[in-house]
C-alpha cells in the first residue's frame, strides 16, 4: 500500500505556501440555525396536533377563527416576502436607497401582520378564549405566538440592518447580513403556510 | 401609594429571608467552605495581579483552544459538585435502614438526586465533550480556528451561565425535587409551586442556547474549514464522530428547548399542555422530552467512541481497523438514535404494537455499536500495544461498556422492561454505559491530549492509581445495584424497610468511596504533573507517536495553530507526513489573519443569569431590564465591524524559530 | 460577484451572472415574481375551498388543503429561499433533507405514540375528549 503511494506522489506536497482562505461559513451556519428553529416549530406543531382537539368543553376553532382576517394576514406576509425579494434585487444592483426603500416597505407589511395578529389575540382574550381556557387554546396561542415573536425579532433586526446599511453602505458584511435576514424572513413565511393550513383552515374544517 | 410589603414584593418577588437555607446545616457548612475558597481565589488573583490577564486572555478569548480548556475546567469543577451529590446519596442509602431516617430528609434527598442527574449530564458530560471537540477538531482538520469564533466564546459563557444558575439554587431557595427530567404533573405549578423547577428550566434553557450554537459552529467548521485534500473519508475518526454529534445536537436540543418552553408556560402563564385537567396531557411531555433525550445519550457517547478510536490506533501503532465501517456505524447510530425514544417509557401503556417497534429498533442500534467494539479489538490484534494510561482507560472501557451494552439490550425487551423499569437495575445500566463509556473516555482523552494542550505529559503513576480506583470502584458501586434492581428495589428512595438489602447498599457506598479516591488521585495526578512539569516536558509536540494533524504542531500549539495550512493525503495524515519525508517549513512566513477577542459573550451571559434569576424569583423588573439589556448589547455588538487583525510575520517567525530550536535539541 | 450589474441588463442575465459564485444564488425579478404569483394562487385555492364549502366531504377538503400547503412550501423553498442541490456544496439541501426526516419522525411518531397512549390509558371517545372539563 505504501509502495503504491510513493509511486503516485514522488514528491508530495504537505503544506500550502500561499494563504489559505476557507470559504465563508455564514450562509451555511445560518441555514443550520434555521433548521434548528424549524424543529422548535415542529414540536409546537406536534403538540398542536396531539392536544389541539382537546377543547375542554370550550370553544372550537370553528367558533373562534375569522378566516377573512387570516387571509388578510397571510396576504400581508406574502407581500412582505416579495418586497424583501425586491430589496435583495436592489442590493445586488448596489442601489442603496432603493434597497432601503424596499426594506422599509417590508417592515411596514411585517408590522401590519403583527398588528392584525395582535388584534385577533385581543379579540380572543376578550371573548374569554385565552391560552388558559383549554389545551387547544394553549397550543394555538403558543404556536401562533411563537411565529409572531419571530416576526417581531425579524422586524427589530430589519430596522437594525437599515441603520447599518444607511451608515456603512452595502459593504460585504451588510450584504451577508441582508442575505441571512432574507433567509429568516422567507423561512417565517414557510412556517406561516403550515400555520394557516393546519391551524386555521383544518381547524375551521373541524 | 404602596404599603411596605408591596414594595418589597415588587423588588424581591418571592425571594425572602426564609428562602435562604439556614435550617440545613450541611448547606451552611458548604456555603462557608465555598465562601472561604472563593475569598482565597479572589485574594490570590488580586495578589498576583491576575485579573487583567484573566479577563483579556481567557474571558474575552475567541481562541478555540482556550475555550476548549475552559469547557473542560468547567466540567471538572461541576464533576466535584455532582460527585458530592452522588456520595451523599450512597451514604444515605447505606444507613437509612430499620427506622433510621439517615441524615438527609426527603426534601433534601429529592433535590440531591435531581441535581446529581442534571449536573452530571448537562454540566459535566456535555461541557467535557464540547471542550474536547472545540480543542481538537480545528487542530485535526488543519484549521486556525472555528467558523464563528465569537459565537464559540458566547456559547461557552452561556453554558457557564447555566451552571451558575444551577449552583445558585444550592444557596438561594431550592432545586427541583422531580428527577432529572422533571416530568409533569409533578413538575407543574400545582405539585411543585416552589422555585426548584424554575431553576431547572432556566438553567437548562440558558445552557441550551450555548450548546445549540456551539453545535452549529462546529458543523460549519468541519464542513467548511477542512485543510485542502481532506475529503470526508480522509477526516480523522474523532472529527467524524464530532460531526455526527454536532448534527445530533443541532437536531435535538431545539426539541428540549421547545418542550421546556411548554412546561414553563404551564408554570408561568397557566396554559394546559401537561396539566391533568382542561385537556392537558402529561404523557405528551414524556414523549417529547425523550425525543430529545435519546439522541442526547448518543451526543455523549459518539465523541467518546472517537476518542477511543484515536487512542487505540495510536497506542497499537496501527491504522484503525475498518475506518470506513466506523464512519458508517457512526452515521447509522446518528439516524437510529431518533427511532428508539419510546423505550424509555415502555410501561406508560402504548400497547404491544408500539412497544414491539421500539424494542426492535433499540436492539438494532446495538449492532453498529458492536461493530465498533470489534473494530477496536481488531485494531489491537497484532498491534504493538503500549499500555500507557490512555490505553488502560480504553481497555477498561471495552470490558465495562460491553457489560453495560448487554444489560441495555435486556432492558430493550419490553416484557423484561416491565419488570426492570424504574428499578436500580436501570440505574446500574446507565451508569455502566455513562461511567464505563463516557467518563472513562473523557479521562482517557485528558491523559491523551493533555501534553498537546500544556506541553508536558501527565504523571503515569497517579494516572494508573486513578484508573484502578475508578475501575474497581465502579464495579463495587454498581454491580450491587444490578442485584438490588433484580430484587425489585426502585430508584429515588431515601429509606428502606427490609434489612436484608442493607449489605448491598454498604458495598455500593464502599465503591463510591473508591471512586472518590480515584477522583482525588486524578487531582493529585494533575498537581504532581504540574509540580514536576520539567521532567515530563514534551518538546516534540508528538509524545505518543500520533497519527493525526494535531500532533504536527508544537505543544501547546501557537495561537494560529499552523503557520502554513497543511495538505492532507490520508486519514492518518500526520503519520503519512512523517513516513513520506515531510520537512517542516522554516521560512516564507506570512502575516496571519485572526479574529479579535471580545468581552460581549461574557457580558451577555452575565445578563442572562440576571434574566433567569429575575424569572425564577418573579422579580419582573429585573427580568424585563435584563431582557432589554440582552437585545441592546447584541445590537450594539453588531455595530462593531472591526473584528479581526493580522499576526505580524515577525511574530510568526519568532514563534516558529523557537520551535525549530526545540526540535533541533531533540536529535 | 458583488460588483454592480448594469441597470438595463435583463433580469435573467443578471441572475446568470450572479449564480456562478459560491455564495447562494439570489434569484431574479422573474423568479421572485413567479414565486409570488404561484404562492398567491396556492394560498387562495385552499382558502376558497374552506370558506366556500366547495366539497361536501371534509376529508377531501382537508387532504387538498394539506397538499396545497406542501406544494406552496416547495414553491417558497425554490423561489424565495433559492434552495437547490448545489449551494454550499449541497450541504444546505442535505441539512434540509435531514431536518425533514427528523420532523417527519417527530411528528408522525408523536401522533402514533400518543394515539396509542390515549387509546390505552384514557379510555374515552374523541367526542368525550373534546368536552372533557
Amino acid at each position: 500500500m505504501s509502495a503504491s503511494k510513493t509511486e503516485t506522489a514522488e514528491n508530495p506536497q504537505f503544506y500550502l505556501e500561499e494563504d489559505h482562505h476557507p470559504e465563508n461559513s455564514t450562509n451555511l451556519g445560518f441555514w443550520l440555525y434555521l433548521m434548528s428553529d424549524c424543529l422548535i416549530f415542529a414540536i409546537l406543531f406536534a403538540t398542536y396536533a396531539v392536544v389541539g382537539r382537546n377543547y375542554a368543553a370550550g370553544p372550537s376553532p370553528a367558533d373562534l377563527f375569522d378566516l377573512p382576517l387570516v387571509a388578510l394576514n397571510t396576504a400581508m406576509l406574502l407581500f412582505s416576502s416579495i418586497t424583501y425579494g425586491f430589496a435583495m434585487l436592489q442590493m445586488e444592483r448596489g442601489a442603496k436607497a432603493e434597497t432601503l426603500f424596499w426594506l422599509g416597505v417590508t417592515g411596514v407589511f411585517g408590522l401590519a401582520f403583527l398588528g392584525i395578529e395582535l388584534y385577533e389575540f385581543s379579540h380572543l382574550l376578550h371573548e374569554g378564549a385565552g391560552p388558559q381556557r383549554s389545551a387547544f387554546l394553549s397550543a394555538f396561542f403558543t404556536l401562533v405566538g411563537t411565529h409572531g415573536l419571530h416576526v417581531t425579532f425579524g422586524i427589530i433586526w430589519l430596522v437594525t440592518l437599515m441603520v447599518q446599511v444607511s451608515k456603512h453602505g452595502l459593504i460585504p458584511e451588510n450584504r451577508r447580513r441582508l442575505m441571512c435576514l432574507s433567509m429568516f424572513w422567507h423561512f417565517l413565511d414557510v412556517i406561516w403556510i403550515g400555520v394557516f393550513s393546519v391551524v386555521y383552515l383544518m381547524g375551521v374544517l373541524g | 401609594m404602596f404599603s411596605n410589603p408591596d414594595i418589597l414584593k415588587f423588588i424581591f418577588g418571592r425571594l425572602s429571608f426564609e428562602s435562604l437555607p439556614f435550617h440545613e446545616p450541611i448547606l451552611i457548612v458548604t456555603f462557608a467552605a465555598v465562601c472561604l475558597g472563593g475569598i482565597g481565589v479572589v485574594g490570590l488573583m488580586t495578589y498576583f495581579k491576575l485579573w487583567g490577564p484573566f479577563w483579556r486572555d481567557w474571558v474575552c478569548s475567541v481562541d478555540h483552544k482556550k475555550i476548549g480548556i475552559m469547557y473542560i475546567v468547567l466540567a471538572i469543577i461541576m464533576l466535584f459538585r455532582g460527585f458530592a451529590d452522588a456520595i451523599m446519596m450512597r451514604v444515605q442509602q447505606a444507613i437509612a435502614f430499620n427506622g433510621n431516617e439517615g441524615y438527609l430528609n426527603s426534601h433534601h434527598y429529592d433535590q440531591i438526586f435531581t441535581a446529581h442527574g442534571v449536573i452530571m449530564i448537562f454540566f459535566v458530560a456535555m461541557p467535557f465533550v464540547t471542550g474536547f471537540m472545540n480543542y481538537i477538531v480545528p487542530l485535526q482538520i488543519g484549521a486556525r480556528d472555528v467558523s464563528f469564533p465569537f459565537l464559540n466564546n458566547f456559547s461557552f459563557w452561556m453554558t457557564t451561565a447555566g451552571a451558575i444558575i444551577i449552583m445558585i439554587s444550592l444557596f438561594i431557595g431550592e432545586f427541583a425535587r422531580t428527577g432529572w427530567l422533571a416530568y409533569p404533573p409533578l413538575s407543574g405549578a400545582d405539585y411543585s409551586p416552589g422555585v426548584g423547577v424554575d431553576y431547572y428550566i432556566w438553567g437548562l434553557q440558558v445552557a441550551g442556547v450555548g450548546t445549540t450554537l456551539s453545535g452549529i459552529n462546529l458543523i460549519a467548521t468541519i464542513v467548511k474549514m477542512r485543510a485542502p485534500g481532506m475529503s470526508f473519508m480522509k477526516m480523522p475518526i474523532f472529527t467524524w464522530t464530532a460531526l455526527c454529534t454536532n448534527i445530533l445536537i443541532v437536531a435535538s436540543f431545539p426539541i428540549l428547548t421547545a418542550t421546556l418552553v411548554l412546561l414553563s408556560l404551564d408554570r408561568y402563564v397557566g396554559t394546559n399542555f401537561f396539566t391533568n385537567d382542561l385537556g392537558g396531557n402529561p404523557m405528551m411531555y414524556v414523549n417529547l422530552i425523550w425525543i430529545w433525550g435519546h439522541p442526547e445519550v448518543y451526543i455523549l457517547i459518539l465523541p467518546v467512541f472517537g476518542i477511543f478510536s484515536e487512542i487505540v490506533a495510536t497506542f497499537s501503532g496501527k491504522r484503525l481497523f475498518g475506518y470506513a465501517s466506523m464512519v458508517y456505524a457512526t452515521c447509522v447510530i446518528m439516524i437510529l438514535s431518533y427511532l428508539v425514544w419510546l423505550h424509555h417509557f415502555f410501561t406508560m401503556g402504548s400497547g404491544a404494537s408500539v412497544n414491539a417497534f421500539f424494542g426492535i429498533t433499540t436492539m438494532i442500534i446495538s449492532i453498529p455499536t458492536g461493530a465498533k467494539m470489534f473494530n477496536w479489538l481488531f485494531t489491537m490484534y497484532r498491534g504493538r500495544i503500549r499500555y500507557d494510561v490512555p490505553m488502560l482507560w480504553t481497555v477498561g472501557f471495552m470490558v465495562t461498556f460491553a457489560i453495560g451494552g448487554m444489560t441495555g439490550v435486556m432492558l430493550a425487551v419490553p416484557p423484561a422492561d416491565f419488570v426492570l423499569h424504574n428499578s436500580l437495575f436501570l440505574i446500574a445500566h446507565f451508569h455502566n454505559v455513562i461511567i464505563g463509556g463516557v467518563l472513562f473516555g473523557l479521562l482517557a482523552g485528558v491523559n491523551y491530549w493533555f501534553p498537546k494542550a500544556f506541553g508536558f505529559k501527565l504523571n503515569q503513576f497517579w494516572g494508573k492509581v486513578s484508573f484502578w480506583f475508578w475501575f474497581v470502584g465502579f464495579y463495587f458501586a454498581f454491580m450491587p445495584l444490578y442485584v438490588l434492581g433484580l430484587m425489585g428495589v426502585t430508584r429515588r428512595v431515601s429509606q428502606f424497610e427490609d434489612p436484608s438489602l442493607q449489605i448491598w447498599f454498604i458495598i455500593a457506598a464502599c465503591g463510591a468511596g473508591m471512586i472518590a479516591i480515584g477522583i482525588a488521585s486524578f487531582i493529585i495526578q494533575i498537581g504532581v504533573s504540574v509540580w514536576k512539569r520539567d521532567e515530563l516536558r514534551d518538546e516534540t509536540g508528538d509524545p505518543w507517536h500520533g497519527r493525526t494533524l494535531e500532533w504536527s504542531t508544537s505543544s501547546p500549539p501557537p495561537d494560529y495553530n499552523f503557520a502554513f495550512t497543511p495538505v492532507v493525503h490520508d486519514h492518518d495524515s500526520w503519520y503519512d507526513m512523517k513516513n513520506r519525508g515531510y520537512a517542516r517549513p522554516l521560512q516564507g512566513f506570512k502575516p496571519i489573519h485572526m479574529p479579535k477577542n471580545t468581552g460581549t459573550g461574557a457580558i451577555l451571559s452575565g445578563i442572562s443569569v440576571a434574566l433567569a434569576f429575575g424569572l425564577i424569583w418573579y422579580m419582573w423588573w429585573l427580568a424585563a431590564l435584563s431582557f432589554i439589556a440582552i437585545i441592546v448589547v447584541s445590537i450594539v455588538h453588531t455595530f462593531n465591524y472591526n473584528r479581526d487583525y493580522y499576526i505580524p510575520a515577525d511574530d510568526v517567525v519568532a514563534e516558529e524559530n523557537k520551535r525549530t530550536e526545540l526540535l533541533a535539541r531533540q536529535v | 460577484m458583488t460588483d454592480k450589474a448594469p441597470a438595463h441588463e435583463d433580469a435573467h442575465a443578471a441572475h446568470h451572472a450572479h449564480s456562478h459564485g459560491h455564495e447562494a444564488s439570489h434569484g431574479s425579478l422573474k423568479s421572485y415574481t413567479t414565486g409570488f404569483i404561484l404562492s398567491v394562487i396556492l394560498t387562495a385555492i385552499p382558502f376558497w375551498l374552506v370558506m366556500g364549502d366547495v366539497f361536501d366531504n371534509k376529508a377531501v377538503t382537508g387532504a387538498l388543503v394539506m397538499i396545497f400547503g406542501v406544494i406552496q412550501i416547495v414553491v417558497h423553498m425554490i423561489y424565495f429561499l433559492h434552495m437547490n442541490t448545489k449551494s454550499e456544496g449541497g450541504w444546505t439541501a442535505m441539512a434540509l433533507i435531514f431536518t425533514i426526516v427528523i420532523v417527519v419522525i417527530a411528528l408522525s411518531g408523536s401522533l402514533w405514540v400518543m394515539h396509542h397512549l390515549n387509546a390505552n390509558m384514557m379510555v374515552m371517545s374523541p367526542e368525550m375528549m373534546k368536552n372533557m372539563p
